[in-house]
């Protein structure tokens, strides 16, 4: 078995396309460790669907306040400047086009850009949360994930057979093998995992990628 | 003339809640912000057939450890005794837990109904309910399930649906801090839903870390003005 990337390896390689100034969203799960590794000498403002912008790292043990949470319950540090509002005010923001970019988790991601990450057979009792609202409102939809399932089936498909999210918003998918641009032209390989050819990524991939002319090997 | 809002107890303060009622229930689904006094009262009291509007349904206290060490209890009391039959939130059960937690197994065996919404249209809607519009059209889950049904118009070329209003008989919220008259300010993330479903239930119940007198809370930094709140209910954290 070829080594993929870790998660953390995947965060830090989503926390590459941060500008600096930014305002910057992260959903459940793998998403929130980017958190911890914004480049340095940009500053990011993280916003927190439950009503908060401007954060810190992930909390350690010592510092661990659970009325300071982000939106998959870990508790995060403070930082000056940052503030808090209500739930509502939260998805103004979120609808209104005021957050640069969401990472948000996926089950699938369809040629087109299509999100479904919310919904999966034999869990019927499981929401959205907030993803429909991010993957609707935010200026750039970037999508961390493991590039297949456990059971090594593609999640980069022609159609999405689990519940959407939203359609056609996501921008960029980061998979631990491979950095993948979506363009009305089709799924363009940008980067690919140290190690790993186009058609070794590509046969893990029901969709059709195209290699960028520019391809080249992930760079942390 | 003030009418006297503060109560003893959490169980004074949800005893004359009915079976059939509508509750909202402010926090994010997790410890912070959750109204956990008010939760546990009201299943000691024991209405039935509720309908629960809130965020996310919990993960009833064996998963619960999993989110902050030692567990807390969340919604799950009221869904393990059987008090609710519908439940709407944007979060009824958590993807990344195992399907262990309360709602989720009364769900599997049919005995709950869950109404799934996006979260910011949760929020908006109960917005809409407390500030007595009619409805709104929102561009989020078109081209989804949430999407069925409901009708769908095109603005400046986009296209959106429409979702309508709600409100509560009761909501159960979560403030850091009340004045003796109701106004709330709150700490943190703890302040989530809290304050917009403080305004749209017709008896809003509070439980708050402090009580402190009237004029003691800068009135720039008050939350929810206290004409939203009914009644108090201090319990020291």
């Amino acid at each position: 078995m070829k080594a993929r990337l870790d998660e953390q390896t995947i965060a830090l390689r989503a926390a590459r396309e941060f500008a600096d100034g930014s305002v910057v969203n992260l959903g459940y799960g793998m998403p929130g460790l980017c958190a911890d590794f914004i480049p340095e000498g940009r500053t990011v403002f993280f916003q927190s669907e439950n009503g908060m912008l401007g954060y810190g790292n992930l909390a350690s043990d010592a510092e661990k306040d659970y009325e300071m949470i982000n939106a998959s319950d870990q508790p995060v540090t403070p930082l000056p400047g940052m503030c808090f509002f209500d739930s509502a005010a939260a998805f103004d923001m979120i609808r209104g086009g005021h957050i640069d970019v969401v990472v948000l988790g996926a089950y699938q991601v369809s040629e087109k850009g299509d999100l479904a990450n919310w919904g999966r057979p034999g869990r019927p009792a499981t929401g959205m949360g907030g993803g429909m609202d991010l993957a609707a409102g935010a200026k750039k939809v970037i999508v961390t994930m493991l590039h297949t399932t456990k059971t090594g089936e593609p999640r980069i498909i022609r159609k999405c057979t689990y519940p959407l999210t939203a359609r056609q918003c996501v921008g960029l998918i980061i998979t631990d093998l491979a950095v993948i641009e979506v363009t009305p032209e089709g799924l363009i390989l940008k980067e690919i995992a140290p190690g790993w050819t186009v058609p070794e990524v590509q046969a893990l991939t029901q969709a059709g990628l195209i290699p960028a002319s520019d391809l080249k090997e992930i760079e942390l | 003339m003030t009418v006297n809002k503060v109560f003893k107890s959490c169980d004074e303060a949800v005893a004359d809640v009915s079976d059939g009622a509508t509750i909202m229930v402010g926090g994010f689904g997790s410890y912070g912000g959750l109204p956990i006094n008010l939760i546990v009262a009201l299943s000691r009291q024991g209405a039935k057939d509720l309908t629960v509007i809130a965020n996310m349904g919990g993960v009833g206290f064996e998963l619960s450890k999993r989110i902050k060490p030692g567990g807390y209890q969340d919604l799950g009391v009221l869904f393990e005794k059987g008090q609710v039959k519908k439940f709407i939130g944007s979060m009824p059960a958590l993807g990344g837990m195992p399907p262990d937690s309360p709602l989720e197994k009364m769900y599997n065996e049919g005995r709950v109904e869950i109404e799934v919404v996006p979260q910011g249209t949760l929020a908006e809607r109960i917005r809409c309910g407390a500030g007595g519009l009619g409805g709104f059209y929102t561009p989020v889950g078109v081209g989804t399930v949430v999407a069925e049904g409901k009708e769908r118009k095109v603005i400046d070329g986009k296209e959106f649906i429409l979702e309508s209003p709600i409100t509560a008989d009761f909501a159960l919220i979560k403030a850091h801090k009340a004045d003796n008259l109701g106004n709330l300010v709150y700490h943190r993330t703890a302040r989530c839903f809290n304050p917009v479903m403080a305004t749209a239930a017709e008896t809003t119940i509070v439980e708050v870390d402090e009580l402190v007198k009237v004029g003691e809370l800068d009135p720039e930094v008050v939350v929810t003005p206290h004409i939203y709140v009914h009644r108090i209910v201090e319990v020291k954290r």
